[in-house]
């Protein structure tokens, strides 16, 4: 029996094909900031080794404004808001999840270094098999009926968290021939301004899989798709107990730093 | 305690298409019960650049009260039905619609009245924020700062579409195109 051609343009690359692009494209950005632009801080809207991007990406510039006060201020949140238990992972089902047991911690910033206290911070992740408990995630590994993979916490006073979890694991998925996403933990945070909302993804050390992954290589620049790294820190792993990482997170840089300075003078 | 130290910001990754059984919450889109005599139905459809709907899409609104104020009060996660915190969250459904239940917003600082739309999908690396100004404020829209920055011919986008009363609420529906022909503004706030 021979397999029908497919339609023109509905075949899926091949990992190399797809690692061309992203290769093209990192050098792209890397004669740019030779020539004196500077680094890419953040992913690329439009970047096709992601092809869900394709189609999802305005092709008009933003149209770059200054916040009004409904910008510079955020909704507040508050431990009525979130049941102190909902920061561990493994104490929501009647026994214990499979995995390793890890704990993330770290703080969240704003640019100037200084604390973002009491706001809300989400996580939610895949169990360590690489499943999601949502339901459009048909990849055959199992659910585990110990482990939900959902958190939430709001900050300290230095603006710091702690959740206790099981470490995801990686899982396929359909960009192109045999994607597999490196492990990584989904992040969603609140500043004081809404402007610095952020959601992004936080990874695991030396993961083999960042070179092939379109997701965390769209972006470009390698030092700030190092900053989505958390560090193993042995003096947060507990004796006989769970694995500590360290992460901190930053909202904004510089640039809005600099805006608020000058407001400051007016 | 040690000076804090400037840090270059954690950069956005996309929001994937799994957030399902962890952002959407009991009352995330309802900021007022249908019922509030003023309430108001906020709606619209996501669309990527061919037209087809963004079936997971999430999107946040955040807006100031009826009478221009930012809300400072906690229960936006945990709602007690009659403390309007300003902030919402709605995933669209398979036809790539939300709807939101709020209040009109009043005039905030020196814009006029808008909702603060921001959008996450698969497929969208870093959020979009946009704004949804209302059609019966168009003397205030000549003056106001965002507007006017805005191209004539792409303004009608940041506008959404009065639909009168539909079943007892005031209707206004506010479709984002996120590429393509009709495409939203969409807004850096250099942040």
């Amino acid at each position: 029996m021979t397999t029908p051609a497919p339609r023109p343009g509905t075949v899926p690359a091949s990992q190399n094909e797809i690692t061309a692009e992203i290769e093209a494209i990192e050098a792209d950005a890397a004669a740019r900031v030779a020539a004196g632009g500077s680094p890419e801080l953040q992913p690329r809207r439009d970047y096709a080794p992601y092809r869900s991007s394709l189609l999802r990406h305005p092709t008009h510039e933003l149209v770059r404004v200054d916040p009004e006060e409904v910008e510079r201020v955020s909704p507040a949140f508050g431990h009525t808001d979130v049941n102190v238990l909902e920061s561990d992972l493994t104490i929501q089902h009647a026994g214990e999840p499979i995995g390793e047991r890890m704990t993330v911690s770290g703080r969240v910033l704003d640019g100037e270094g200084r604390p973002v206290r009491h706001q809300l911070i989400e996580l939610w992740q895949a169990n360590a098999g690489g499943r999601y408990v949502h339901k459009r995630d048909q990849h055959p590994a199992p659910l585990d009926p110990n482990f939900t993979g959902v958190g939430r916490a709001i900050t300290g006073d230095n603006g710091e968290y702690s959740f206790t979890t099981i470490k995801p694991g990686p899982y396929p998925w359909k960009n192109h021939m045999n994607a597999w996403r490196p492990a990584h933990i989904h992040f969603s945070l609140f500043g004081t301004a809404f402007t610095q909302r952020l959601i992004t993804q936080m990874y695991f050390p030396g993961d083999p899989l960042f070179a092939l992954d379109p997701i965390y290589q769209s972006i470009a620049d390698a030092d700030a798709r190092a900053r989505l790294i958390g560090q193993y820190d042995h003096s947060l792993s507990v004796p006989e107990f769970s694995l500590g990482y360290r992460w901190d997170i930053v909202l904004t840089g510089p640039k809005s730093t600099w805006m608020e300075s000058e407001d400051a003078d007016e | 305690m040690s000076e804090p130290t400037p840090a270059l910001q954690t950069p956005s990754q996309t929001v994937g298409p799994f957030y399902g059984y962890a952002l959407p919450y009991v009352g995330g889109p309802e900021l007022v019960p249908g019922y509030h005599p003023r309430a108001i139905r906020f709606h619209g459809t996501v669309t990527d650049g061919v037209g087809e709907p963004i079936l997971d899409a999430l999107l946040e609104i955040w807006q100031a009260d009826e009478s221009g104020v930012l809300s400072r009060e906690l229960g936006s996660l945990d709602r007690d039905g009659f403390t309007f915190t300003g902030f919402g969250r709605c995933a669209t459904t398979i036809a790539g619609r939300y709807t939101f239940t709020t209040l009109k917003p009043g005039v905030a600082g020196k814009a006029a009245p808008y909702i603060l739309v921001t959008v996450f999908a698969r497929g969208v690396t870093h959020h979009l924020f946009t704004r949804a100004y209302f059609p019966e404020d168009s003397a205030l829209h000549a003056t106001d700062a965002v507007l006017s920055a805005v191209p004539a011919e792409r303004r009608d986008t940041l506008i959404c579409v009065s639909e009168g009363v539909v079943g007892g609420a005031e209707s206004y529906r506010f479709d984002i195109r996120v590429q393509g022909e009709n495409e939203t503004v969409f807004l850096d706030f250099d942040a």
